[in-house]
């Protein structure tokens, strides 16, 4: 069943007001609060809640939602299953949802920095709303169904807030006349099947030829007689997909992947740890509403067409910025000594701060401390050696290109 | 021994005791040695004469996962009882570790630098983060044995 925003949204603001803010920090503080007080009544459940816990599941709050953050594996051997072979990621905290209508794509490029009308039908890419300060509300990845419906997946820590965000803008624009509505996807779940053999364990499961299908690419069609929505992308650098899937047969395709021997279940923790080790972002680490795309490395989400009217809010600062640079840029460390973790300081050999670590751990499958963070430059060169100040302790640095793990992405 | 920050990317920064995790994540099965003493923030210490072998216990090294760095005092260093004198970190968190005795470091485990992986291994033999020359003796009768330790893990 598909509800409209208007219904639902006043319902989720209220149920959800204690546990998701935009400050990915206030989360934090609020959940362990949540933790302590109560079980997790409070927290949501994806329709995999008893499935995780039967496969060992360390159960976590994140994002108002109780998920798990590993099972019996270890972070470490999860993370290098998943590049050796296949791992599959419960991610129905996460928001689908889709904006329907012949002014759908207009209205939403008002709101993001794609060419939303450019993309070919069944494709999509990542993309960032922008503030009016051209800072970044969210990351999204959204994908042109067809000309007048578009799907997209925003993350479950800025759910509220996006969907404050759309509804507003929405509510103008239908004033205005235009022919949009806005459907959330409450009644799908999201599954991450990622690595090198999930193209392999996907296709014994459905008939849809999945060698022609690449990296980017949307298809709706059935895998063990369930109708998935199937997007080729995921958040690992690994080839892979993201299903989504009626909350109904949410645990038919889990237990029939897990069946399958090249597959493991995996969760938040090496999650974490894949992206990272490719070089993609994390909202609420890595990107903030006072970041901008092109700060964050972000311009290629910029499209060529929209450089020609930077007609999305914040426009006009990212046509500034484009034109003129940006006095900071999202590099990559690999540093020496302690792991260097969020917050920790960028120092110049001699001791000037120059920056500061968004997100840091070490690496699973590099075997070193690898870490992200945003640079003054002209420090922000690949090779530049910099200090990570942890606990008072300047360890040695340098600046690396990310990926830090290559990708491997399906692109045929 | 208290997670500084459990999995910082989470959101999830507040300070979260390892028996919180405990509680939640409900494992079980830990070994515990009984010539040991254990303090509730999860390190033991085995005296021997006047000093004690101190490192973190069986049960909180499966709670943090693989340890990936271990920093530890400098020897001659003054550890207090209930004070944190290391950290250990964990492919995801840091987190302090606490002195269940208090006394002077006479000896550090140098071959956590290399290989950290030890207090997962073997967190009672090579795993050992520090020794300490007893300041008062009377402070091991304040900690557990390793049944009550064994409750306490279990609460």
């Amino acid at each position: 069943m598909r509800r409209s925003v208007s219904k639902v949204l006043p319902q989720l603001l209220r149920s959800n007001a204690a546990a998701s803010s935009p400050a990915i920090q206030q989360i934090g503080f609020k959940l362990h609060l949540v933790r302590a007080f109560a079980d997790d009544a409070n927290l949501k459940r994806t329709a995999l809640y008893d499935f995780h816990v039967a496969h060992g599941g360390k159960m976590v709050p994140f994002a108002g939602w109780s998920m798990p953050i590993q099972y019996k594996d270890s972070i470490m051997d999860s993370t290098k299953w998943c590049r050796e072979h296949a791992s599959l990621f419960d991610v129905a905290h996460m928001c689908g949802l889709s904006l329907t209508g012949k002014d759908a794509v207009q209205f939403l490029e008002g709101l993001v920095t794609g060419d939303i009308a450019g993309l070919a039908d069944g494709t999509g890419s990542l993309s960032v709303f922008t503030n009016e300060r051209g800072g970044i509300i969210d990351d999204t990845v959204i994908t042109k169904v067809s000309a007048n419906d578009i799907y997209l997946v925003v993350n479950a820590g800025c759910r509220e807030k996006d969907l404050e965000h759309i509804g507003k803008h929405l509510d103008a624009a239908k004033a205005k006349g235009m022919d949009v509505t806005m459907t959330i996807h409450d009644d799908r779940g999201l599954l991450a099947l990622q690595g090198p053999s999930a193209m392999p364990v996907l296709q014994k499961m459905t008939q849809f030829d999945l060698s022609k299908f690449y990296f980017g690419m949307f298809a709706k069609f059935d895998i063990k007689g369930v109708p998935c929505w199937v997007t080729r992308t995921g958040y690992t650098g690994e080839d892979g997909f993201e299903l989504s899937i009626p909350n109904s047969g949410m645990n038919t395709i889990a237990e029939a992947l897990v069946a399958d021997s090249e597959v493991r279940l995996a969760g938040l923790g090496p999650r974490d740890s894949l992206r990272l080790e490719a070089g993609l972002c994390l909202y609420g680490n890595d990107l903030e509403q006072h970041i901008t795309p092109i700060e964050a490395g972000l311009a290629w989400t910029v499209g060529k067409r929209r450089r020609e009217k930077f007609d999305f809010l914040g426009g006009e600062r990212i046509k500034q910025q484009l034109a003129d640079g940006v006095p900071i840029r999202r590099v990559g460390f690999i540093s020496a000594g302690a792991p260097a973790r969020q917050h920790s300081d960028i120092t110049t050999p001699d001791g000037t701060v120059i920056g500061e670590v968004t997100s840091g751990a070490f690496s699973p499958c590099l075997k070193k401390n690898i870490a992200m963070g945003y640079i003054n430059k002209p420090h922000d060169k690949a090779g530049t050696e910099v200090k990570l100040v942890v606990r008072g302790k300047a360890n040695d640095a340098v600046v690396t290109k990310m990926p830090f793990v290559k990708t491997t992405y399906y692109k045929g | 021994m208290a997670l500084r920050r459990f999995a910082v990317q989470f959101g999830l920064r507040a300070q979260a005791p390892v028996a919180d995790l405990a509680a939640s994540w409900g494992r079980a099965f830990a070994t515990v040695l009984p010539e040991l003493k254990y303090a509730k923030s999860h390190e033991w210490a085995k005296p021997q004469g006047d000093v004690a072998v101190v490192g973190i216990s069986d049960h909180a090294q499966g709670e943090l996962g693989d340890v990936v760095y271990v920093e530890l005092p400098e020897v001659g260093a003054t550890v207090t009882k209930g004070e944190t004198f290391g950290v250990v970190e964990s492919v995801k968190a840091a987190s302090d570790v606490y002195s269940p005795i208090s006394g002077e470091v006479v000896e550090i485990n140098q071959a956590l630098v290399d290989e950290p992986a030890k207090v997962n291994s073997s967190p009672y033999e090579d795993g050992w983060m520090i020794k300490v020359k007893l300041s008062n003796s009377g402070e091991l009768g304040d900690l557990l044995d390793s049944s009550a330790y064994e409750a306490h893990c279990q609460h």
